[in-house]
């Protein structure tokens, strides 16, 4: 499998487009502290939201009993799933039972993880994606490249090709609004038609029983109240205890991630309409595992914001893709190595540890700690590439040797002045996107040792 | 053991020591001088229309209106069609405009509360082509922290903030207005 750096590598190879993407982002970001200055209590809200979650996950077994009675007063179905397989199994029986055959779901990224739409598919399945993005990249056959912005990936040269050939629409002719115009005829039929609407959960409250969706286009609400079932699948850690919580975490959501004041709609179901069916899945898929690691708990507070992402050097300029997960960016490098250390052990290097994104987590996810401590966990089971194994032990030799750590300095520089290319060469991979520095005269600690004499 | 056994003794197992909720001070949160034009800024930036009217009967008089221009509008406020509340998806697919009232609307991000009795049919805000909703101007409040203190969430079986029309910036990030659902909200303060 390919790991990040080489993703990566085919990502940046276009290079006015990673730029367009890093450049966008870093717009998201920006409008994003704009809408986190505009309140004085800003912090305040970050520590009141990472305290609701502490509490909830140190209570978590309780609240999930509550819930399930509430819901069940209200007239839901309550499922349990103990990993993906099951949670796709649940889904398939309504769906086989009810004799149904027209499907919408609304964004979920627990059924990304659980790879829902192919499990369907392959039984002869189909399911529609419904926001925008998510139905863009479904035509075109990919995974979602942001977890908020399924197809900042993409130009509207390409969405505009992707609807010419699905929804013949006008070849050539760009126009966001046009194209988005198109995909509202087209889903507004879905919709309209739908017997079964399969949403994920924002969030979840223990003392009603109810579940919160939240979307800006409405496609959640269109489904749900349109379909004779409605299945929310939702990981055990969306769970808040009350209903007045949802004001903390709505403040936060969308100011973190597109620095709206709100999201368009904040749907709250508690009961199912006459006639209808609600269910509702509880996953857990390796989330009990997390959740008894003390280093890596503080993972499951995420409300899938995706601010962390937006902010992130590395993955503005790398994209979504290039971390072969379905949740990308910093929160997921800590998230799916939970899963499988091996086969991401790449990701939790996929990162300058800046610290960016516990900064703007507004649930205060320490997620550069979490980096760096994945990568001494992934170093201890082995899952580091020999030649970077190699280097960080070379490394380490040196450092613990000062006498050798001047020697070798020295040594630098005088090849670096005299025999440039001995460093400048296409052995060294430092050299392959940057000119290496002009030698200083002399070293810091020469230059100390000097002036303290003085 | 069944799954819900299965998980609730994972997490009995590996659950952190409990943690106290926090004490949530909403002295402690912004305020603004005057709610009714905090609600209007913010409901124009979000892509709604504010009109503001003296009384209940200008309301009204504005409602009567603006459905005149429609050929297909429903209108919640005063008596409507008792098979409303049953009618399909497919039936209301045409309605050009529909009117509803609000419980309350939030001045710091333009959201309104509608709850299923005053949707009268769950999907009707959604699939109208156009949204008008009305809220009495002393419903206005400062955060989404009043709000909560203001509304029941689980009084009817569903409920939502509204806050703006339909949009999406999918493509490109270009803003676009009227994604599903309505193309257009106007928010009537009377």
């Amino acid at each position: 499998m390919k790991d990040h750096a080489t993703l990566a590598k085919e990502f940046i190879k276009d290079s006015p487009r990673t730029d367009w993407h890093d450049e966008t982002l870093w717009f998201v970001r920006h409008k994003r502290d704009k809408a986190a200055h505009s309140l004085p209590e800003w912090e305040q809200l970050r520590e009141w939201a990472s305290q609701i979650k502490n509490h909830a996950l140190s209570n978590l077994d309780s609240y999930l009993e509550e819930f399930e009675k509430k819901a069940l007063e209200n007239g839901a179905v309550v499922h349990w799933a103990a990993d993906a397989e099951e949670h796709n199994q649940i889904i398939h029986k309504i769906i086989k039972e009810n004799g149904i055959s027209r499907i919408v779901k609304s964004k979920s990224m627990l059924t990304e993880e659980c790879h829902l739409n192919h499990y369907l598919e392959a039984k002869g399945i189909e399911v529609v994606d419904t926001d925008l993005g998510e139905r863009i990249v479904q035509f075109r056959k990919e995974p979602p490249s942001h977890i908020v912005l399924p197809a900042i990936h993409l130009k509207k040269m390409d969405v505009s090709e992707t609807f010419h050939e699905h929804l013949h629409t006008e070849k050539g002719n760009n126009d966001p609004k046009y194209l988005t115009h198109a995909a509202r005829l087209h889903l507004r039929e879905k919709f309209i038609a739908a017997e079964l609407a399969i949403t994920g959960v924002n969030f979840a409250v223990a003392e009603t029983g109810g579940v919160v969706v939240c979307t800006n286009e409405g496609n959640a609400d269109m489904g749900t109240h349109a379909a004779k079932i409605h299945i929310a699948s939702m990981g055990f850690e969306k769970l808040i205890p009350k209903a007045e919580h949802l004001a903390v975490f709505l403040r936060l959501l969308a100011r973190s991630a597109t620095g709206q004041p709100i999201t368009t709609y904040s749907s709250h179901f508690h009961k199912p309409k006459p006639g209808q069916q609600l269910h509702i899945v509880i996953v857990d898929n390796g989330r009990s595992r997390i959740l008894g690691k003390p280093d890596f708990k503080n993972s499951l507070k995420c409300i899938r914001c995706a601010a962390c992402f937006n902010t992130c050097p590395v993955y503005r300029r790398s994209g979504g893709y290039s971390y072969h997960a379905s949740v990308a960016g910093p929160i997921g490098s800590i998230l799916n190595p939970n899963f499988d250390s091996k086969a991401f052990a790449d990701l939790p290097f996929a990162s300058s540890l800046c610290g960016s994104c516990s900064n703007v987590c507004p649930v205060k996810i320490d997620i550069h700690d979490q980096l760096w401590k994945w990568r001494q966990e992934i170093t201890r089971q082995g899952h580091v590439a020999v030649a970077k194994k190699v280097g960080l032990k070379g490394m380490a030799f040196v450092l613990a040797r000062p006498g050798l750590y001047r020697f070798g300095g020295k040594m630098l520089r005088w090849v670096l002045k005299t025999m440039p290319f001995m460093i400048n060469n296409r052995l060294n991979p430092w050299y392959k996107q940057r000119e290496m520095p002009s030698p200083p005269k002399q070293s810091f600690r020469d230059w100390y040792l000097k002036n303290q004499k003085r | 053991m069944s799954s819900k056994d299965k998980i609730l003794s994972a997490i009995k197992e590996s659950k952190p020591a409990s943690t106290a909720l926090p004490v949530i001070d909403i002295s402690a949160v912004i305020s603004f001088d005057d709610l009714k034009a905090q609600f209007k800024k913010v409901l124009e930036t979000i892509g709604g229309v504010c009109i503001e009217s003296v009384g209940k009967g200008e309301m009204e008089k504005i409602v009567a209106a603006e459905l005149s221009y429609v050929q297909n509008g429903v209108n919640t406020l005063g008596a409507y069609d008792e098979g409303l509340p049953l009618i399909s998806a497919e039936d209301l697919a045409s309605v050009d405009l529909a009117v509803i009232s609000g419980t309350v609307a939030v001045a710091e991000n333009g959201a309104i509360w509608v709850s299923e009795t005053q949707m009268v049919n769950r999907i009707l805000p959604f699939i109208a082509q156009q949204l008008i909703i009305v809220i009495e101007k002393k419903d206005i409040v400062t955060t989404m922290h009043h709000a909560y203190q203001k509304i029941d969430v689980a009084e009817t079986g569903f409920g939502a903030f509204i806050a703006g029309p339909s949009k999406t910036a999918d493509i490109e990030q270009s803003l676009v207005i009227g994604a599903h659902g309505p193309a257009g909200l106007k928010v009537i303060i009377y």
